[in-house]
């Protein structure tokens, strides 16, 4: 079973796909553009389409997704742990 | 799915247009005729008001977007027929003339020196021989590259990117090659991705134009923002959907251009295409102002990916939803066409997709109604550019 889906293996995220995850729940990923899969402990409660972290993040760190950059961390995120608004923001706006 | 051969049953406009509805709709020049537009509507059955709160004292580009807008959307090959009604009778005669270059059947009526009753039983005669005019059309068999077709995605969430869209894209790359027309827009929505967009554009000139609309529109922004746009790009919406950043949010967006289409030119707000390929409107990213807009330029089909779950729809052209969210599937499945929330399990590949999407696009086409078009969303909604005088 899939819970998250990663674009591409060199993206710092991952969304999730499933309803319910729970932290410490063991979680299968796939990256799509290379059909891999992976492995990550969930550290947070995350909602359907919220993401994870699949590399750690220190706080001031680009955030890669779709193999390119989608903001800054204002925060640092453990592997595995709730990537949102809380610690991710824009670099544009 | 092989595209070579597929035709749809379209109905045939003066003008060599192909639309796939059959609409005879009354159109407001202005708010003050929305309501015997609505009375004539209602006296003749199968008729359609369009109902919008603009229309006076606009002056400069903004009349010209109203006046574009209203033309394109009686001149769009889905609408066989137009009755016009405003407030006074020049700027009604202008809109019917613009109408009248189709070849369709369109007349006006001013209100000023008749009052409604007068108007609408005049507009009603008219509007009667209209619809029995056109319940005799019939449809025929026609190729691809007639079609038009157009996308915006609305209440976007992270599956939206994964799945929805990539689904839409993977439509437009089959469809390309047959000289399809096809458009994008949303021009705030693909910031942190206009470098990806801009390398697609055909030529160096096609990209300068773009490039050119789309650091116009950050001025804009740049402008007026508050402290940032965070509360409104992304919406509330797409946060509780996942989305987080403009950046995320645009890679999403464009993965609705497929892999492979090239951006063939870009036209303003409501400017018709000048030949088959993929077009960029320079557009608001607000799902009702683009979609109507989509109407104006002449595409007849639209596909409007979601996540969070959009509800639109839009009075002439059937908005076509797919999601990949299977929370939305579920909790909102009346609002949704295509269920492509398999590709998130691996069920699906992104060209099973595809073709779901395309076969509910031809079944649309040939006279389907969409699940907005049953359910009567007919959301038409004017883009104003500044403030009236």
């Amino acid at each position: 079973m899939i819970h998250f889906v990663v674009h591409d293996e060199h993206d710092s995220v991952g969304v999730v796909v499933v309803e319910g995850v729970k932290s410490g729940q063991k979680l299968n990923g796939w990256i799509m553009d290379q059909d891999k899969q992976i492995k990550v402990s969930a550290q947070s409660n995350i909602p359907i389409g919220h993401k994870l972290a699949i590399k750690k993040l220190k706080a001031n760190d680009t955030v890669i997704k779709y193999g390119t950059d989608i903001g800054r961390t204002i925060a640092s995120i453990k592997v595995g742990e709730h990537a949102h608004v809380h610690n991710i923001k824009t670099k544009r706006w | 799915m092989n595209l070579s051969k597929a035709k749809f049953w379209g109905y045939k406009r003066e003008n060599g247009r192909i639309g796939v509805r059959n609409h005879v709709i009354i159109l407001p020049v202005d708010d003050l005729a929305n309501a015997a537009c609505e009375a004539v509507a209602n006296n003749i059955k199968g008729t359609m008001a369009i109902p919008h709160p603009y229309g006076r004292l606009q002056f400069g580009a903004d009349l010209d977007l109203h006046f574009r807008t209203l033309i394109g959307t009686g001149s769009n090959p889905n609408v066989a027929a137009v009755v016009v009604i405003g407030i006074e009778g020049e700027w009604t005669k202008k809109v019917v003339d613009g109408i009248a270059k189709t070849g369709k059947p369109v007349c006006g009526f001013g209100i000023e020196q008749h009052g409604d009753h007068d108007t609408i039983m005049r507009a009603s005669k008219a509007a009667k021989e209209y619809m029995q005019w056109a319940s005799e059309l019939r449809r025929e068999e026609r190729p691809l590259k007639d079609l038009w077709v157009s996308t915006k995605c609305g209440e976007s969430d992270t599956t939206s990117g994964c799945g929805a869209n990539p689904t839409v894209g993977n439509a437009f790359d089959k469809m390309y090659p047959h000289k399809t027309t096809l458009v994008f827009g949303e021009t705030t929505e693909i910031t942190g991705g206009e470098h990806l967009v801009a390398a697609r554009c055909r030529t160096p000139k096609v990209r300068k134009e773009f490039m050119a609309m789309f650091d116009r529109y950050q001025e804009i922004i740049e402008r007026h923002k508050t402290s940032d746009l965070s509360d409104s790009q992304p919406t509330k919406g797409n946060i509780e959907g996942g989305l987080t950043t403009i950046e995320e949010k645009a890679l999403g967006n464009i993965q609705k251009i497929g892999r492979k289409c090239m951006v063939d030119g870009v036209i303003d707000k409501g400017e018709v295409p000048s030949g088959p390929g993929l077009w960029f409107m320079d557009s608001s990213s607000a799902a009702a102002e683009m979609v109507t807009l989509c109407a104006a330029s002449g595409f007849v089909v639209h596909l409007f990916p979601t996540g969070q779950g959009n509800v639109i729809g839009n009075p002439i052209l059937p908005v076509i939803k797919l999601s990949a969210n299977p929370r939305t599937v579920r909790t909102m499945s009346e609002h949704i066409d295509v269920d492509v929330s398999g590709l998130l399990r691996r069920e699906m590949t992104e060209s099973q997709a595809g073709d779901a999407l395309l076969d509910c696009m031809f079944r649309t086409c040939n006279g389907r109604l969409t699940s907005a078009e049953a359910l009567g969303h007919r959301e038409f909604v004017l883009t104003r550019l500044y403030e009236s005088a």
